[in-house]
């Protein structure tokens, strides 16, 4: 995500657009990137340090965003494993 | 000298460059992203366009070029590097420079002849002009807004290190006005606007960019470590 002292133009426009829809009650909004990365066996404390070296060279800007990372079980159980990020 | 033009796939600039650092006097020397050496140049310009079509963040994948490992080994021995418009991206996404380019705030591309007024004119690519001289060249951006946090943006006023900034309005939302900065040492130079494309009465909005490619001295070279 943007940190927070970020502008970010793409969601005022999506902020602006909301009540031209009808949709009322919304006062801010924030957009950001998830992206889901399948690894090979299991997510272990190596693997997940592995995702966070990722996300701070590559996936995020860690000038101007920050991001988190959420392990979810994969599609096949037990074969594969999903790493959720978002930045 | 020799000065190396780097073409990312997705470079649209990269031949104006060229241009320009021949009419700036210099011999101008083709780098593709995917060199592992530097071809022997003294100095390199990154140019704008969308390298790897600006796909995760403007600059995020040309950063991890096989030619961007040089370049960034380079710079840091002190080699001269200047950066336009996609190209500053690149070096900020190389933290070669601080800060970060975002969106414009008004959200739409712009493009218009821009005057700018010169802050810094000790840098290795600004000796040719003097401070506070004021310039017009060609703005063309989406993604140009420079944003850093406060206390980045009051070191990099303190230091000098403010290479020029926007006259006449805001063009983007960058913060201060700030239109180009420089490393500390100063031979790192980003900018958004394009000198590259104002080096001729007949296609430019004059010639004012032609400072950014004659400013290169020996005298700047000399300072290279090896």
């Amino acid at each position: 995500m943007p940190k927070p002292e970020i502008l970010d133009p793409q969601g005022k426009a999506v902020l602006g657009a909301l009540p031209r829809l009808g949709f009322q009650g919304v006062v801010d909004v924030r957009q950001g990137k998830r992206f889901e990365l399948e690894v090979a066996g299991e997510v272990t404390e190596a693997v997940l340090a592995q995702v966070h070296e990722m996300a701070e060279t590559l996936l995020s800007n860690p000038v101007i965003e920050n991001f988190e990372v959420r392990v979810e079980p994969g599609v096949e159980q037990g074969v594969e494993q999903g790493v959720e990020q978002s930045a | 000298m020799k000065i190396g033009v780097v073409t990312f796939p997705g470079s649209l600039d990269d031949v104006d460059a060229q241009r320009a650092v021949r009419i700036g006097g210099h011999e101008a020397v083709a780098l593709w992203h995917g060199d592992h050496d530097l071809r022997g140049v003294d100095a390199v310009v990154l140019p704008g366009g969308f390298s790897y079509g600006d796909y995760l963040r403007c600059g995020a994948i040309s950063r991890f070029s096989p030619v961007m490992a040089e370049v960034v080994e380079a710079a840091e021995r002190g080699m001269p590097v200047l950066g336009i418009c996609n190209g500053f991206q690149i070096l900020c996404e190389s933290h070669l420079l601080p800060g970060a380019l975002i969106r414009n705030d008004h959200r739409r591309f712009v493009c218009r002849d821009q005057r700018l007024r010169i802050e810094n004119a000790s840098t290795a690519w600004t000796s040719a002009y003097a401070e506070g001289d004021e310039i017009t060249i060609v703005l063309k951006n989406g993604e140009g807004g420079f944003v850093a946090d406060e206390a980045t943006l009051d070191r990099l006023e303190g230091e000098g290190q403010v290479v020029a900034r926007y006259l006449d309005g805001n063009p983007n939302g960058s913060l201060r006005d700030i239109a180009g900065v420089s490393n500390a040492r100063g031979n790192v130079v980003g900018l958004m606007p394009h000198p590259e494309h104002c080096v001729e009465e007949l296609t430019g909005a004059g010639t004012d960019g032609i400072g950014f490619f004659a400013s290169l001295t020996a005298d700047w070279l000399a300072t290279v470590s090896a």
